[in-house]
């Protein structure tokens, strides 16, 4: 039986300036890439694949199996292959890539090198988000460190192996999370979709084979490397494999990043947290960020896993776990997410650009209460229009909050056109609220 | 006023870190809010000429993209979450009186030029709601008085610190960094806030690890040394299992 708590990427973060190498080194850093360089490339990928890793980015893709999507090289037609590491981290709710890249940048800059050698490219770019100043700057340090101990460059530890790596910072875009956006931007162009295919292993940076994973994905890497596929695989369930980072935020007593194997439920982790806000009750949450379906009470026995959470008809995404109580109003909520998703359309399809506008007005009529009952039905069919017809996923994901918020929490919309406004006080969910008896 | 030969040679130098120059436009751009202030015509021109697209082409791109300001952006910018979990934290009624106090609207400057102020939406540190952003560092759980306090010490020129970062420089200074030219700021600051650690201190406490973490109690190696040859044989056995799968 595996520990509750498994700490694997955040067990150096209380270190002595974990983020310098020496620190990371001190903690057998870049021992794994010693490891990985001593095997062929092709096992490295098997030894992923076998450990059963899924994308930790969202959608939950095995790793080692995209990896393997890569054409075989062509020697008529040589084209370089790249590795991109997504560490745009936008989606609401999701917080555990950004602390992992400010306190062990050195987890993600070795899992890039190993997993680079894997995939056989010679280049690699850490796209991050730029409005994260600080991760920037030790993203680079880490960097610059690598390339002076000769983990990064030409002929890495002796094995003939060369690769460049960049960090590259974005300007604010949460569709550049969006993996085909992302190489746009990473192109200097704006960042909106492609159509696929062609599929990004196949033509994606430059055109070239690329691999696209997230941050906590790469990172996963080193310690799998080092410990073997077993070991990962013998943690979590069966379908959903090894740890991750389950990120609690919101009304709970000690919010905060909790690494555990994959399919703990929210119960154990609310009460990790010490339970939820004093005098309060747990009202609904996200289990893996704003674009999954809302949860409620009734769900704090799913596993978390990709397996139940997609059978209770949700997703679970990057396990940001927002969690809100009683005192909170679910149209406040719903409609401050939807005037996200309609700021950051990326405006390419209509369905999206048009629906995720309309969206907005209909559901600020009924926050103010002055709707109409029918506008419950106008919205499902709008979101009925928007789901399955958009470009890409952020039209879909910006339906969740709506439909699923009407589904569990239809009576709270009328009693806002009853009432002629909302019932709430917003005064009492802040986090300097007094508890109430 | 074009820009000046020491800035053109710094935005060759962020093209050239690419295998196409163009991948460093979106750098390329913050230098240039580092040095205008915000994105000019000129500097626009500048980027265009370094990689030998039209001005519209490069303007096209920077629209895109919030984080690139047409008007003049402050000494400091000051964003403050108001996505759904940090407005509902206080968000809204931070962002609501630090409005009133500067007397700006949103995407606005003070009269003074000290501090521009914008919502922002989610900045991935919502285990530390409500949060604000200092020229895009941390600063965590605050309050309409914490915040308060914070834009009088920025507009006196008090020193003032992240909660998980440096000490506060400029949103030129931090456009520089973003553009990719290191400030030596990198070791100020912790490695990681209370909230990140929470689920590490909670597993140190109770003794939980991962199997073969030495920092566990529960079944496993009490050694060092045994621990790495627990390790060995995991990889072995994977390898053979690799192999066999191969072999298939
Ligand atoms: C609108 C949108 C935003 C996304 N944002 C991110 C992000 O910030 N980080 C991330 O890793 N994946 C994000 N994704 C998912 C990526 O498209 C992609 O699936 C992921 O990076 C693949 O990595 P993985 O297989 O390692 O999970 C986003 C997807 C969409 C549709
Ligand atoms: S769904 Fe939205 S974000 Fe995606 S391509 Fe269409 S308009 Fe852009
Ligand atoms: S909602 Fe404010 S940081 Fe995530």
């Amino acid at each position: 039986m595996t520990d509750t708590l498994t700490p694997v990427l955040t067990a150096n973060w209380g270190d002595e300036r974990a983020w310098t190498l020496p620190a990371y080194a001190a903690t057998g850093g870049y021992d794994a890439l010693d490891v990985a360089l001593g095997m062929a490339p092709e096992d490295v990928q098997t030894m992923v694949k076998d450990s059963g890793l899924r994308g930790r980015g969202g959608a939950g893709f095995p790793t080692g199996v995209k990896w393997g999507f890569l054409p075989p090289p062509d020697p008529e037609n040589p084209k370089p292959r790249y590795l991109v590491v997504n560490a745009d981290e936008s989606e609401p709710g999701t917080c555990k890539d950004i602390p992992l890249m400010m306190a062990s940048p050195h987890t993600l800059v070795e899992g890039v090198i190993i997993s680079s050698y894997a995939i056989r490219a010679e280049r690699a770019f850490i796209y991050v988000r730029g409005e994260v100043l600080h991760v920037v700057r030790r993203l680079r340090a880490a960097v610059r460190e690598a390339y002076e101990a000769g983990h990064l460059g030409t002929n890495i530890h002796g094995s003939g192996y060369d690769l460049e790596l960049v960090v590259h910072a974005g300007a604010g875009a949460y569709i550049c999370g969006e993996e085909t956006a992302l190489l746009d931007s990473l192109e200097g162009r704006r960042g909106q979709p492609r159509l696929r295919p062609p599929f990004p292993a196949v033509a994606g940076l430059y055109a070239s084979p690329t691999v696209i994973n997230n941050a906590e994905s790469i990172a996963s890497v080193p310690a799998i490397v080092k410990n073997g596929a077993d070991w990962f695989a013998g943690m979590g369930t069966e379908k959903s494999a090894g740890v991750g980072i389950f990120s609690l935020s919101g009304h709970v007593k000690r919010p905060g990043q909790y690494e555990a194997p994959l399919g703990i439920t929210l119960r154990t982790l609310i009460d990790l947290a010490g339970g939820i806000r004093e005098g309060h009750e747990l009202k609904f949450w996200t289990p893996g960020g704003s674009s999954t379906p809302l949860f409620t009470q009734e769900h704090l026995d799913v596993t978390l896993d990709f397996e139940g959470v997609a059978a209770a008809g949700s997703m679970l995404g990057t396990r940001a776990l927002q969690i809100f109580d009683d005192s909170v109003c679910v149209v406040r909520a719903v409609l401050r997410w939807t005037e996200f998703y309609k700021h950051e359309s990326c405006g390419k399809c209509t369905p999206c650009r048009e629906g995720t506008w309309w969206l907005v007005q209909v559901l600020e009529r009924l926050e103010k209460g002055q709707g109409s009952p029918e506008d419950l039905d106008l919205l499902l069919d709008q979101c009925d229009n928007i789901l399955g017809r958009s470009f890409c996923a952020l039209g879909d994901g910006a339906t969740s909050p709506i439909t699923s918020s009407i589904q569990y929490f239809r009576d709270e919309y009328l009693a806002h056109l009853e009432q002629g406004g909302c019932p709430f006080d917003a005064k009492k969910s802040t986090a300097w609220a007094e508890a109430v008896q | 006023m074009s820009l000046a030969p020491e800035t053109f040679d710094e935005l060759r130098e962020i093209a050239a870190r690419y295998p196409q120059a163009r991948s460093g436009l979106l750098p390329m751009l913050h230098l240039v809010q580092s040095v205008e202030g915000r994105v000019t015509p000129e500097g626009i021109q500048a980027c265009a000429d370094v990689l030998g697209l039209t001005p519209a082409e490069v303007s096209g791109v920077a629209t895109f993209y919030t984080m690139y300001k047409r008007h003049p952006v402050g000494t400091h910018h000051v964003g403050v979450c108001t996505n759904t979990l940090c407005a509902v934290m206080g968000g809204d009624e931070i962002f609501a009186c630090l409005r009133e106090k500067l007397e700006v609207g949103n995407d606005e400057t003070t009269a003074d030029g000290s501090i521009t102020l914008e919502h922002i939406e989610c900045n991935a540190a919502c285990d530390y709601a409500p949060v604000v952003m200092v020229n895009w560092e941390f600063f965590d759980n605050q309050t309409p008085e914490s915040a308060s306090q914070l834009v009088d010490d920025l507009r006196e020129g008090r020193e003032v610190v992240a909660s998980r970062g440096a000490r506060i420089t400029s949103w030129r200074e931090a456009e520089r960094v973003l553009a990719g030219f290191e400030d030596g700021l990198v070791d100020e600051g912790p490695a990681a806030g209370s909230a990140s650690r929470v689920g590490l201190e909670l597993a140190r406490e109770r003794g939980w690890a991962a199997p073969g973490d030495a920092h566990g109690s529960s079944d496993l190696p009490e050694e060092l040394p045994e621990a790495v040859e627990v390790a060995d044989t995991r990889r072995a056995e994977s390898e053979t299992i690799a192999e066999e799968a191969s072999d298939d």
